[in-house]
């Protein structure tokens, strides 16, 4: 776990003081809103439909049990008793008043957090991978790569006006749990024939109103070039960016725009002069984080009362099936809490949950703490012998919900609950699928199955890469919820097809119970998941699903 | 021909709690949408907005937002309006705290 060192420490204090002027002054008149409003919004504070919206970072979505403890404090003490993690391993408090946001990030920076760069046209939070550090299939621990990420491009001094928001994300496994193919830059550990660590860097990903999945501008970049590489580009689309419109201001329309050779070309040639300014500086402050990520001492225990409880108890071994990942340490698991129980907020905690998680992260997890992009919160390292324990205890608190990866673990964005931005609502949505599939009993039978909702274009919810998307529109002032099928969050990622006409509020949650029993009744083996038997057979039979053509075929009679 | 005017209500966000209020005949800024001035005519609105946007620190983001005279007070006519006079839909916070 890094810590903030005496830098980092006075830094992030002074940019709080700083900020508890600002506010001063816009309180007392001197400051007018549209001086205001980039200053806030520096700081992770949005003005949205109800209240202010804090946006803390969650920096490659790690957290110890003192700093969720600290964000439990702050949901009590000025908020409204809850917190919600979003897509990009933030968590938002909906509910701040402005006079107080200065506390907030006094309390944030006690803890070692801020919400520095959460908005704005700067380098956002990098995320990574929620099993960085802990996977089976982890060739690296990517974290200290997105620490010095972090690191570099905080108020770095010519990246703070982008022509746009700029997005990494950074996974060390080969299989994708990232969505590094939908940010600007993703970074994909890779090795080279001797075997030695590099990334794989890919380009223009990205979702909103123009979907595309991003390339690879580089095969393997040598993990000592990272720092020098990530400058090259940005700042290549730092001057190529189109700063004219909004809507193309993004790295993924340049490199549409211009071409993946010729971005490449300009990459490589700024990159030499970047590599030559970095003088190694870098590898000497990466090396210095590393040593904060080293891996807990894994000891070899028995996993016999894991054993016993699966057989003694049905619902511990659907947790256990479920919610549990491959850990790289024999006798280890990585636990997913679901903040999904049925009918419930994605992505919402309750304080005295946090509480729950922090302590038991101290007690069984080593202390570590991971945020997911698919909003659910990660102990990392539990041993199996403590699996049985820590699910009574999760229990007791309503986080044990079986459904990981499920129909139910649903991302939905805020939506019109909360977001200034949005076209419909997404909570909803999400609530009522769960809520129906929980009462047909179909969700194990069902399997794996992603459904992602946004409550507009901008696709925070990531509606494009879901095996099922639901994108919220306003169609003549009717929500109106339009259905993408086949998208994929992987390393074979796709956005997925439009289906047709859009869906009423109260008609969505049918047209879902219809796709998902085409599903069933086409799948060749109960192993074929929803998106295998999409990519096996095609849209067409679930077009005729969802929009009931054989009915309408037998009516016309 | 000028399209008839949609009656409208002015409504912003207070500057430091953030919530939605609304502007009333007697120019004060109500948590009630109800209390709200249902505004009929065009010019009439300008003014109005000048003046809104004139209060610049006690409301961010003065708009004149489409309503519809009600049994007891203006009513929203879109459902964004509406979501703003009453809350969230997923935890009963905001205006309808007080319901
Ligand atoms: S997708 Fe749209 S509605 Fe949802 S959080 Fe993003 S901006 Fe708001």
């Amino acid at each position: 776990m890094y810590h903030y060192n005496d830098f980092d420490e006075a830094f992030v204090r002074e940019r709080v003081s700083q900020f508890r002027e600002q506010v001063a002054r816009r309180l007392d008149g001197s400051l007018s809103e549209d001086e205001f409003r980039p200053l806030r919004l520096m700081n992770g504070l949005y003005l949205q439909l109800h209240a202010y919206m804090l946006r803390v970072a969650i920096p490659y979505g790690t957290l110890n049990s003192a700093q969720l403890r600290q964000l439990a404090y702050i949901a009590e003490r000025w908020d409204k008793g809850y917190g919600h993690f979003t897509t990009r391993q933030n968590i938002q408090f909906n509910w701040p008043q402005l006079a107080d946001v200065p506390d907030i990030l006094l309390a944030l920076a006690d803890a070692g957090m801020h919400a520095i760069q959460t908005s704005g046209n700067t380098i956002r939070n990098v995320t990574a991978d929620h099993f960085a550090g802990a996977a089976a299939d982890e060739i690296e621990d990517p974290r200290p790569y997105a620490e010095l990420i972090r690191q570099w491009s905080t108020d770095h001094p010519e990246f703070q006006f982008l022509p746009r928001k700029f997005k990494i994300a950074i996974t060390g496994a080969p299989n994708d749990r990232a969505v590094t193919k939908a940010h600007d830059i993703g970074l994909r550990m890779v090795r080279d024939a001797n075997g030695a660590h590099g990334f794989e860097v890919i380009v223009g990903g990205g979702l909103g109103r123009t979907p595309m999945i991003g390339k690879v501008l580089r095969a393997f970049l040598p993990t000592a070039d990272l720092l020098p590489y990530l400058e090259a580009v940005v700042s290549v689309w730092n001057l190529a960016g189109r700063r004219d419109n909004k809507y193309k201001s993004r790295i993924k329309i340049t490199v549409h725009e211009l071409g993946i050779e010729e971005i490449s070309r300009q990459v490589e040639a700024r990159f030499l002069e970047t590599r030559a300014e970095f003088k190694g500086g870098d590898q000497a402050i990466l090396a210095e984080i590393g040593s904060h990520f080293a891996p807990p001492a894994f000891a070899p225990r028995s996993t016999a009362a894991y054993e016993a409880a699966r057989s003694a108890n049905p619902a511990f071994r659907s947790f256990a099936d479920t919610n549990l990942a491959a850990h790289r340490a024999q006798g280890y698991a990585i636990v997913t809490i679901s903040t999904k129980a049925h009918g419930a907020t994605p992505g919402d905690m309750t304080a005295a949950q946090m509480r729950v998680v922090a302590d038991l992260a101290l007690a069984y997890g080593h202390d570590e703490i991971r945020i997911s992009h698919e909003q659910n919160v990660i102990l990392p390292h539990v041993h199996k012998a403590d699996l049985p324990a820590l699910y009574l205890a999760l229990r007791e608190a309503g986080l044990a919900t079986a459904n990981v990866g499920l129909i139910s673990d649903i991302i939905a964005c805020p939506g019109m609950d909360y977001c200034a931005l949005a076209t419909a609502r997404s909570i909803p949505i999400a609530q009522e699928i769960a809520t129906r599939f929980d009462e047909l009993g179909l969700e194990q039978d069902i399997g794996a199955l992603k459904i992602k909702i946004s409550g507009c274009i901008n696709a925070c919810g990531h509606h494009h890469v879901g095996h099922i998307g639901i994108l919220g529109l306003d169609r003549a002032g009717v929500e109106n919820y339009q259905i993408t099928l086949g998208g994929d969050a992987t390393e074979t990622a796709v956005i997925g097809e439009k289906t047709g006409p859009g869906f009423a509020a109260d008609e969505v949650v049918d047209a879902i119970e219809r796709l998902v029993r085409a599903y069933l009744a086409l799948r060749l083996t109960d192993d074929e998941a929803f998106v295998a038997t999409y990519r096996r057979l095609g849209a067409a039979p679930f077009l005729d699903a969802l929009y009931q053509r054989e009915v309408q075929i037998h009516a016309a009679e | 021909m000028s399209r008839p005017f949609t009656p409208k209500v002015l409504t912003a966000n207070r500057l430091r709690q953030g919530d939605a209020v609304w502007l009333t005949e007697d120019d004060r800024w109500t948590t009630d949408p109800l209390e709200a001035e249902l505004i009929e005519d065009e010019a009439h609105a300008d003014i109005r907005l000048i003046f809104a946007q004139s209060q610049r620190n006690y409301v961010v983001g003065a708009y004149l937002a489409d309503a519809r005279a009600g049994a007891r007070g203006p009513e929203p006519v879109h459902f964004r309006e509406a979501f703003r006079s009453r809350g969230p839909s997923n935890y009963a916070h905001g205006k309808q705290e007080r319901f």
